[in-house]
């Protein structure tokens, strides 16, 4: 498989662009920020009747952790922004996320589940992906819309009213955090079992190993 | 008379309100930032400089919002059956710490940018033309509750007493030792009432006697209570909590 005139080999294909992996992990990065100095300031006064572990939190009191949140905020939806401009314009979503029945993501997760899930072209998503993803994609949408509906209720009062009421809005700020965390938490467990999709998402490539002849 | 003076007490107050916001945000909470250096995989060591950032960011989103507010759109009105009964009380001291003001020795006191800073008594506050609002207080902390309050508009008090309304903040000092300000756009908002009664009754002490600031258009703490003190000015005067690190705009 070597290039005959250099005798070098030809570049592993490109699994996953610049674009994609920079903003995915960015979007880590500030998930994660968003995540535990959220949970800091459900703690100040909780919706529901239990409160998030403390020692996990960040920010060491309720205006340390408005400030990273509404710090990190614009790192989200800048980094968003700039995430679905580039897939939706380049092609990424059509060629990646698209299509996704219904029928076969439960195959797949059938397939998961029994511990016969393929996995094995990096550069192709399966249908339980495609549908992960794009839940993670519409989770993070929901977290921005309702947390703006909340940080300016006033400004935004029809944001507020599309989510029934600044206290709906909270809730369905904290549900959509639940729900996002918990795909979040299988992703990163599929990503534990198939190690070599993070070594593509880190460098874009899977390194090329010589095939003894 | 508080007149121009009255910055030094609470610059002293604000440095105290500095060094304890460092202990409270860094020191006492290594754990947390521990765990998200454990988690990013990377060892967060530059404390102040994290924190400089993070105030940076606050200040750019004070800008935002004040971009962001429209000085012509009212906050929502809800029916007398919204009202919560009895109001909560929230201050940064318990219900003992209440200060127990004597309406027959209070006066307003005037500062800063005012053209006419005669102190104004409470017979003379009440003579002035109010209106009721039932609005929806939203507390930093996440909690709400619509509560009704009766007051001059403060816009119709600072063309009074020849304000300049041209100046960047209208600062309030109060009777418990509490400090806030806020921008002149959001002073002049038609719904920043100078409020002395809530619920139809005078004001109760937990709830500010004689005099609480009531700003729909922003987070509780923006909303000072047994106000004693009114000023005009263009330096940033900060706040009690804003000074520790809650974002001073805190707009809705
Ligand atoms: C430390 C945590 C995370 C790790 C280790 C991780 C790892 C990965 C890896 C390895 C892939 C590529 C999968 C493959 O090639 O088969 C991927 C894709 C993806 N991840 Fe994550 N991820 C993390 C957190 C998150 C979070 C918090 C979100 C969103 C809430 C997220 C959303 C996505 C999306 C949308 C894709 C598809 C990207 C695209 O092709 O456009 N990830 N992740």
């Amino acid at each position: 498989m070597s290039d005959s005139r250099t005798g070098r080999l030809p570049a592993a294909p490109t699994i996953h662009g610049r674009i994609v992996r920079l903003t995915h992990w960015v979007n880590a990065l500030a998930f994660l920020i968003l995540l535990l100095s959220g949970w800091k300031i459900y703690n100040a006064s909780p919706v529901f009747a239990f409160r998030l572990p403390n020692e996990l939190t960040l920010g060491g009191w309720l205006g340390g952790a408005l400030l990273w949140h509404f710090a990190a905020m614009w790192l989200l939806a800048l980094n968003g922004l700039l995430y679905l401009g580039h897939s939706f314009l380049s092609g990424h979503f059509r060629r990646k996320l698209w299509p996704v029945s219904p029928a076969a993501v439960w195959a797949d997760i059938r397939a998961a589940l029994s511990g016969r899930l393929a996995h094995d072209d990096l550069s192709v998503y399966n249908a339980a992906q495609r549908a992960a993803y794009i839940a993670l994609i519409l989770g993070i949408v929901l977290l921005a819309l309702s947390g703006l509906a909340i940080w300016k209720p006033v400004q935004l009062a029809p944001l507020v009213q599309l989510f029934g009421g600044f206290d709906t809005a909270r809730v369905v700020h904290f549900v959509a955090m639940a729900l996002t965390l918990a795909v979040t938490a299988v992703h990163v467990l599929m990503v534990v079992l198939v190690p070599r999709t993070l070594l593509a998402m880190l460098i874009g490539r899977l390194p090329t190993v010589r095939s003894p002849q | 008379m508080i007149k121009l003076k009255m910055g030094e007490r609470f610059a002293t107050l604000r440095n105290r309100e500095i060094a304890s916001l460092e202990r409270r945000l860094f020191l006492r909470q290594g754990l947390s930032m521990g765990a998200l250096s454990l988690l990013a995989g990377c060892n967060v060591t530059d404390e102040a400089g994290i924190e400089n950032a993070l105030r940076k960011i606050s200040s750019w989103n004070d800008t935002v919002q004040a971009k962001l507010f429209d000085p012509k759109r009212l906050v929502e009105e809800y029916p007398a059956s919204a009202i919560v009964r009895p109001f909560p009380f929230n201050a940064f001291y318990d219900e003992d710490g209440i200060p127990a003001v004597s309406a027959a020795d209070f006066s307003l006191e005037l500062a800063g940018l005012i053209r006419d800073r005669k102190p104004w008594s409470l017979a003379e506050l009440y003579a002035l033309p109010q209106v009721t609002q039932t609005t929806r207080h939203i507390c930093v902390e996440g909690w709400s509750a619509v509560g009704q309050w009766t007051g001059a508009p403060l816009r119709h008090f600072l063309e009074r007493v020849g304000a300049d309304t041209s100046a960047r903040y209208v600062g309030f000092k109060c009777a418990d030792d509490y400090y806030t300000s806020i921008d002149m756009a959001t002073a002049l908002h038609p719904q920043t009432l100078m409020a002395f009664r809530q619920d139809g009754d005078v004001l109760p002490a937990p709830n500010g006697f004689p005099l609480k600031i009531r700003v729909p258009t922003k987070l509780g703490f923006k909303n000072p209570k047994h106000v004693r003190a009114i000023f005009v000015t263009n330096e940033y005067p900060g706040g009690y909590w804003e000074d520790q690190g809650y974002n001073w705009f805190a707009g809705l």
